[in-house]
């Protein structure tokens, strides 16, 4: 071999050794074909941003230890939004905070995560490459890596975009048994911050309303907060929920119906941000049917209620918690609401999407 | 929030229904009708129906302008909405309010170009937009909406723009409360009159109202405390034997209404010789159509229609609602075969329909006001 080729060859090595740079300013079919155009932007954007061991040998699946004699927990969440980027988060830190707080919900803490997204040909590689990032911010914030992962592009037109489906394991805490059967009258039901941020912060992002307001998602994982309630209060926690599409009430029929029980809630004392309120009230839109990302609802026995709330307001994400309401005996399987205004109301299960009122 | 708080005070509340029932108190019963789905909506969400005494009764009228909609119109509103390149807009509660062949929802769900608007200047924005669109806006409500349509429709004019048209639904109210006044099954005693078409039209225009009929009318804001100060205004009057035209949203309505939101309907829109209400009938000049000037936006001209006139559902008894004759419940199929999620009366699709409030709201054993001691 020629002193020339030989250069040449050793020069091609060289750039084959180094790692994969991701030139392409869109996503195009290329990208999903498996090639080296998929591994480039699998070793380039998707590896690099998430960068975890768990993730690094890129190998099938990521194997993981499980603490002796743990239950676990699996849980799956899908993500579709629009617009993919708003005020207080975007489909990548939601897809982390969704998964990891599904989780919480039945008192496992997350072991991993781990995702799919099916990209939208023509995707910008700079806004994906920004969600991805934010996925990953979110998920260090949450102390939980995103394991293993899988990308399609499918052509263009066939999805809005970007869809990520994230799916979690987690260790289920020992002696807790979080289940809406154990609901006993008496109980008390609290919130653990401010409602319907998420929901109105998307409503005003599409644009649409010609509304503004200052609005920011509350999407957040709330891994922390639910291990302080149950370090806190342990067995006496009954049961958490996250009240995310349908919000708060429709959560409490799901609860009330599923404990035969009767949830009395108290208007005056449900949490709700003035401006949030504003935007609801202009709209005809009731924030107890709007989304959270970053709240959970949890029952707890009344000999617990003190230590609960004290719990969750020491945790910067339950600062504003509250106590709404009480389970009672009758009438099973309502919601009731003493409005702030003196009178009641039933609080029943959304029809549809909750659409605004014309006058 | 300020401007409402003050509103919703419940301490100014319980001494409103103290007076209240103070001046019922041994009195026979009095049926009192808002005639507005707003109030509807406050009554229920507020949960205005336990702060009054046993002799007071509310009874939901006939304001929601989604539920009176015939079911004939909105099979002719799906029919525009599934021609080809037609964009349809609508405001988001009529989606769901079925016609004889479904609802404007499900045409969407079988492809038709359905957009929910909050405005007809984002339909009007939709149509300069998208030039090889034909967009039709569903004009509907009382003359609350109408003079939106109306600018709406001088603005298209102005603009030149020509892929932009109205199907006109708009209706009046006082025909509506003449027409009840009117039924032989009517017992309403007083009247809660619309807030917000009041800013409109004034409050003049009810006076036959107390001349023809003999019954009060106060025209009331939307917040609780001005629903239940409105109620109490009505029960005085009925106290003292006084038939009068009183208005209580003083901070917006004028006697006179505003004229230049009725200048720009009398511009786009002529009365409608008769027009069908849901469960109401046929109701002469009861309803707004577009102007001859207007014609070239007109969706009923620009497209053929079959106009046909769809029966209401035989078990339906909305018009006896609608006029007060019975409560929700006492609807043969209330709860059971009509219920939100499979209406078959369009008063339960509307929240501020009377039945879906009631269905939604108010489905308790109430809890009324003591008898003052």
């Amino acid at each position: 071999m020629e002193e020339r080729e030989r250069e040449v060859l050793e020069r091609i090595e060289r750039a084959r050794r180094r790692p994969a740079r991701l030139r392409d300013e869109v996503i195009t079919l290329a990208h999903g074909a498996g090639g080296s155009a998929s591994r480039t932007l699998v070793e380039a954007l998707f590896a690099a941003e998430l960068d975890n061991p768990l993730l690094a040998p890129l190998a099938d699946s990521a194997v993981l230890a499980a603490p002796a004699g743990a239950r676990i927990a699996t849980t799956i969440d899908a993500s579709v939004v629009t617009p993919l980027e708003f005020p207080g988060g975007d489909i990548g830190s939601l897809a982390v905070s969704g998964t990891v707080n599904d989780l919480a919900m039945v008192g496992a803490r997350a072991l991993a995560l781990t995702a799919a997204f099916v990209i939208e040909e023509g995707f910008a590689v700079e806004r994906l490459r920004r969600i991805v990032a934010s996925m990953a911010a979110a998920a260090r914030v949450a102390g939980v890596p995103v394991a293993a992962g899988d990308t399609k592009v499918v052509e263009r037109g066939k999805a809005d975009g970007l869809f990520i489906a994230t799916a979690g394991v987690g260790a289920v805490r020992d002696g807790i048994e979080l289940d809406p059967a154990g609901i006993r009258p008496g109980d008390r039901v609290l919130v653990s911050g401010t409602l319907g941020e998420h929901g109105m912060a998307i409503m005003l992002a599409r644009g649409d309303l010609a509304l503004e307001a200052e609005i920011v998602s509350d999407a957040a994982s709330l891994g922390g907060v639910v291990d302080r309630v149950l370090d806190a209060c342990g067995p006496a926690v009954r049961c958490l929920r996250d009240p995310t599409r349908g919000g708060l009430a429709t959560v409490l029929n799901e609860l009330a119906r599923a404990a035969g029980a009767s949830i009395a809630l108290d208007e005056a004392a449900i949490p709700v941000r003035p401006e949030v309120a504003g935007a609801c009230e202009l709209l005809g839109i009731d924030p107890l049917y709007v989304a959270n990302e970053g709240k959970l609802v949890a029952v707890v026995a009344p000999e617990a209620v003190d230590a609960a709330l004290a719990a969750l307001r020491a945790d910067p994400l339950g600062a504003r918690a509250a106590v709404i309401g009480e389970v009672r005996a009758e009438p099973p399987g309502m919601v009731l609401l003493e409005t702030a205004f003196g009178g009641s109301r039933v609080v029943d299960l959304l029809v549809g999407n909750p659409l605004p009122r014309i006058c | 929030m300020r401007f409402v708080d003050e509103y919703r005070d419940p301490a100014l509340a319980r001494r409103v229904a103290e007076e209240l029932a103070a001046l019922a108190a041994g009195r026979e019963r009095m049926r009192v009708m808002e005639v507005c789905g707003g109030h509807t909506h406050t009554i229920y969400r507020h949960g205005i129906e336990d702060l009054l005494p046993e002799n007071v009764e509310l009874v939901h009228g006939p304001g929601c302008p989604v539920c009176v909609i015939p079911m004939g119109r909105v099979d002719d509103a799906i029919a525009i909405a599934e021609r080809p390149g037609v964009t349809f807009t609508t405001f988001g509660d009529m989606l769901r309010v079925p016609g004889g062949r479904g609802t404007l929802l499900e045409a969407q769900a079988r492809g038709a170009d359905v957009r929910v608007v909050y405005s007809p200047l984002d339909a009007l924005r939709i149509a300069r937009e998208t030039p090889e669109r034909e967009v039709v806006f569903f004009g509907i409500g009382f003359e609350t909406t109408a003079p939106s349509t109306a600018l709406t429709l001088l603005r298209a004019r102005a603009e030149g723009i020509e892929n932009f048209s109205v199907f006109c639904n708009h209706v009046l109210v006082n025909p509506a409360i003449r027409a009840i006044l009117e039924s032989p099954d009517e017992r309403i005693d007083g009247f809660i009159g619309p807030g917000h078409v009041s800013t409109v039209i004034g409050t003049r225009c009810y006076a036959f109202v107390a001349a023809e009929f003999g019954r009060p009318l106060v025209v009331s804001g939307f917040e609780p405390l001005d629903v239940l100060e409105s109620l109490l205004m009505v029960v005085r009057q009925l106290a003292d034997g006084r038939t009068e035209i009183e208005n209580q949203y003083t901070r917006v309505v004028r006697p006179e209404g505003n004229e230049r939101a009725l200048a720009a309907i009398a511009e786009t829109m002529t009365e409608r010789e008769t027009f069908e209400w849901r469960g109401l009938g046929w109701i002469e000049r009861s309803a707004l159509g577009l102007s001859p000037a207007f014609a070239r936006f007109d969706a009923e001209l620009r497209f053929p229609l079959r106009g046909d006139r769809v029966e209401d559902p035989k078990a339906c008894q909305c018009g006896e609602v609608l006029r007060g004759a019975i409560k929700p419940w006492e609807c043969k199929v209330f709860g059971t075969a009509c219920t939100p999620e499979r209406p078959i009366g369009t008063c339960m699709v509307s929240s501020e329909g009377a039945c879906a409030a009631y269905y939604n709201y108010g489905r308790v054993a109430r809890r009324r006001a003591p008898a003052p001691a």
